[in-house]
């Protein structure tokens, strides 16, 4: 692998759209008009969103050098200020609370491992522990009694926060009363065009606002950490802290901001959870996407743009989960068969035929599992974001690196 | 050689790392600032902190609590012990979790479909156990090595891809059946000729009743420590697993295969993983349900921090955490919710490590002034050490 070609945004555009038709086509094959609807796409996002957020704290921290495994007991920080400022006050001053609980998670993750030096996975394990124990006591404190319990609130919930307004872009997707084009085009499921409508619809239609938000930090996160100074210190921290320390950084003010917007996004990701995604707090609401997130984070090489395909694909596979989505994932079944052909093909051609070997077998297996069955049952479907982690980080992580100085332990004055 | 310093005053002196004084004082000051803190948190939802500890207390040392700590304790120790197997070599294992439960549902499903005579059904029923959980470790493993993929996220997805797989087997068509009168779902009870008995009639034999029903299997948690203990203290293989975690570079130059070694870990510790369920399986339910014990795993991890991966020490830190589970129901007659301990434990850790690292700091200074102060004096360590 010395001749790695680098790949460039037509590169990028090339593969999603062979990706789209060969979605199409199995979709038409199998009737399994949900691999590409509308809703779908819309849950896609919806989903993506908390696992970008989070896979975003985790960038900052890392590129500071701190791993942060604990951004799931952040999240679940978020989740609960954001619900107890979300019911009494609305969604936004709910979000900017997710953000202070989760950013409070970050600073006792950066008390423990840049000021202390604790090594940074237990921290992030205790903080993950400590998160979940305080949120479920908070909850049967403070939404288990009086007002809160009146209003619906309970020892594992909180009550009903107002979702946060959600907008569909005119003409196009029936925003404001307008007619719904892309929508009457997706009904007729013609092959790639309805697909195309359906993608473009879901993307369009009944968007959160926090939606939007959360897709503008992809080019400001971009801009800050790659092209002003504080981006370069903040990197310069994660690479090699000894030499930023040389020139003058600061690093354990870095270290600490970058952990402490590392915990705010987490908390942002969490207050998503309670404003948009389900409009309360509830226990296990999170459900690993902090871990998810990580993974993300890992598959998109330490940079927000990869980050954000790595978060869109394990939102897609969620969303099957979500949408209950047995004869769509049977239908992926069979993509995910051709895909393997493809890998096989190219394996053999670079003449590693042990590869290419398991590839195939691999292919055939799906494909008999296609022809023999008609759905894929519920429970299987459930681990399928999971189980995509897992061989996209088993195929993916051997071409990435991450920051030098990642995880490591680094004291002020201390020859390395 | 040095003269050997007799225990006590090694104790005195606090001689280096290996100070007993600083290895059981660390730990110790830790709890009592988590006390201190957990003290705080009770005042301020309004309950009088001392006389819920000392209801907390009270309810612990009743038989049957007793009773009901220890068998909690089993398990949480062959959890830590499972934990702590990674630990050893830098490696963890947050998997245990689904290792145990997957483990427990199949060796359930063949312990139900069994009828050997006594000791053999259980025997083989323990060694599935124990295959099916260093399986599934050896998946990580195998990843790691292979793949570069970090066993902290490998083993967290495998946790949620056993529980939708036991979702899946559990279930009347496949390797379970529904229960009549209620909604719960659970495997073909285990014959009587392959249960473990409890450990009470032996215990009143010599003098002790107890309540209710200890596991019969409570002794394999403490072989299964001792020999954690000798393989790690007195074995190459233990030797090269603690230099393989402590220092890789060092390991690999004297012919040690870290991959090798990470492949064999994480399958021990899956092996260990389980044992986990074993003896609520055989000695008190006979069947793997929804009902059955969750989530031992992860305060596997915690339970391993606090003992510091010392045998004797994550007996402790079981028997202390399963002191705060069991009493917590206590709590909610002083108005306070149950769930204050899961706080309690996470402080403990965060508390824990934390002091760890300052005392290892501290060490080092005195340890680096000492230096300092022998050179100032002109006196030759290296002689001075040969003379004795």
């Amino acid at each position: 692998m010395n001749a790695v070609k680098k790949l460039r945004l037509p590169h990028y555009l090339l593969i999603a759209a062979g990706l789209l038709v060969l979605l199409s086509l199995v979709r038409v094959v199998d009737g399994a008009n949900d691999v590409t609807s509308s809703g779908t796409v819309e849950a896609m996002l919806r989903l993506a969103v908390p696992i970008f957020l989070a896979g975003l704290g985790g960038l900052w921290a890392e590129r500071a050098g701190v791993i942060n495994i604990g951004l799931e007991g952040m999240m679940i920080l978020g989740t609960w200020t954001g619900a107890w400022a979300g019911y009494q006050w609305g969604p936004w001053i709910g979000v900017l609370a997710g953000i202070a609980g989760g950013a409070l998670g970050g600073l006792l993750h950066a008390v423990a491992t840049v000021s202390f030096g604790v090594d940074h996975i237990v921290s992030g394990v205790a903080i993950n522990i400590l998160g979940l124990g305080l949120t479920q006591f908070l909850a049967g404190l403070v939404f288990n009694v009086g007002h809160a319990k009146e209003l619906g609130g309970g020892p594992r919930q909180s009550p009903p926060v107002d979702p946060i307004t959600k907008i569909s872009l005119p003409v196009l997707s029936g925003g404001g009363g307008t007619p719904d084009w892309l929508g009457s085009l997706e009904k007729h499921h013609w092959f790639l065009v309805s697909d195309l409508a359906g993608v473009l619809r879901g993307l369009t239609h009944q968007m959160s606002l926090l939606t939007l938000v959360a897709l503008l930090l992809v080019p400001v996160s971009y801009f800050v950490l790659w092209r002003t100074p504080f981006g370069l210190r903040v990197r310069s921290c994660g690479e090699d802290p000894y030499a930023a320390e040389s020139l003058g950084v600061r690093v354990y003010r870095m270290k600490y901001a970058a952990v402490l917007i590392s915990g705010g996004l987490a908390g942002l990701a969490g207050a998503f959870l309670v404003t948009v995604a389900a409009p309360i707090y509830q226990d296990g609401q999170t459900a690993g996407r902090g871990f998810i997130g990580l993974a993300a984070m890992i598959f998109g090489n330490w940079r927000p743009g990869g980050l954000a395909a790595g978060s869109l694909l394990f939102g897609y596979t969620d969303a099957m989960n979500v949408r209950d989505g047995g004869q769509a994932v049977h239908a992926l079944l069979l993509f995910v068969a051709v895909l393997l052909v493809a890998v096989a093909a190219w394996q053999a051609w670079r003449r590693s035929f042990l590869a290419a070997g398991l590839a195939a077998v691999a292919a055939v297996g799906l494909l008999v599992w296609f022809l023999d069955s008609d759905v894929v049952p519920g429970e299987l479907v459930s681990f399928s974001p999971h189980l995509t982690t897992l061989l996209v980080l088993a195929l993916a992580s051997q071409r990435l690196r991450m920051p030098a100085a990642d995880g490591l332990r680094y004291r002020r004055g201390e020859a390395r | 050689m040095s003269k050997k310093v007799p225990a006590w005053q090694a104790v005195l002196r606090g001689l280096g790392p290996r100070g007993m004084a600083l290895r059981i004082g660390a730990p110790v000051l830790a709890l009592l600032i988590s006390l201190g803190i957990t003290m705080v948190l009770l005042r301020v939802t309004g309950a009088d902190p001392v006389s819920s500890v000392q209801a907390m207390v009270d309810y612990g040392t009743t038989p049957n609590s007793v009773v009901d700590i220890l068998n909690r304790a089993t398990r949480y120790y062959l959890s830590a012990v499972a934990v702590a197997i990674g630990f050893r070599m830098a490696l963890l294992n947050i998997g245990v979790d689904g290792q145990y439960r997957l483990a427990a549902l199949l060796a359930a499903a063949l312990a139900g479909a069994l009828s050997l005579p006594a000791p053999f059904g259980q025997i083989l029923t323990i060694v599935a156990a124990m295959v099916v959980g260093g399986l599934w470790a050896a998946i990580a493993g195998v990843l790691k090595v292979t793949r570069g993929v970090s066993e902290v996220l490998s083993t967290i997805m495998l946790n949620s891809i056993a529980t939708g797989l036991i979702a899946y087997l559990l279930n009347p068509k496949r390797l379970a059946e529904m229960r009549p009168g209620s909604n719960n779902i659970a495997t073909p009870q285990v014959p009587s000729s392959g249960r473990v008995g409890a450990l009470n009639g032996a215990l009143s034999a010599i003098g002790i009743d107890l309540p209710g029903r200890l596991y019969g299997l409570l002794p394999v948690a403490i072989v299964v420590g001792i020999v954690f203990w000798v393989v790690v203290n007195y074995t190459r293989f233990g030797f090269d697993l603690k230099v393989s975690g402590l220092a890789p570079g060092a390991a690999e130059a004297s012919g040690v295969s870290a991959k090798k070694m990470i492949v064999v870990t994480m399958v021990t510790s899956g092996a260990i993983a389980g044992l986990i369920g074993m003896p609520e399986l055989l000695g008190a339910s006979y069947e793997y349900s929804l009902n059955f014990p969750a989530g031992l795993g992860f305060t596997g991890i915690t339970v391993a921090l606090l003992g510091r991966n010392h045998p004797l020490g994550i007996a402790f830190a079981a028997v202390l955490f399963a002191f705060l589970d069991q009493t917590s129901d206590v709590l909610q007659e002083v108005e306070v919710p149950k769930e204050i301990v899961g706080v309690m434990q996470g402080v403990v850790v965060l508390t824990v490590v934390i002091v760890y690292e300052l005392v290892r700091r501290f060490e080092i200074r005195r340890e680096q002034r000492a230096v300092a102060g022998e050179l100032a004096t002109g006196h030759d360590l290296a002689r001075a050490g040969k003379g004795r």
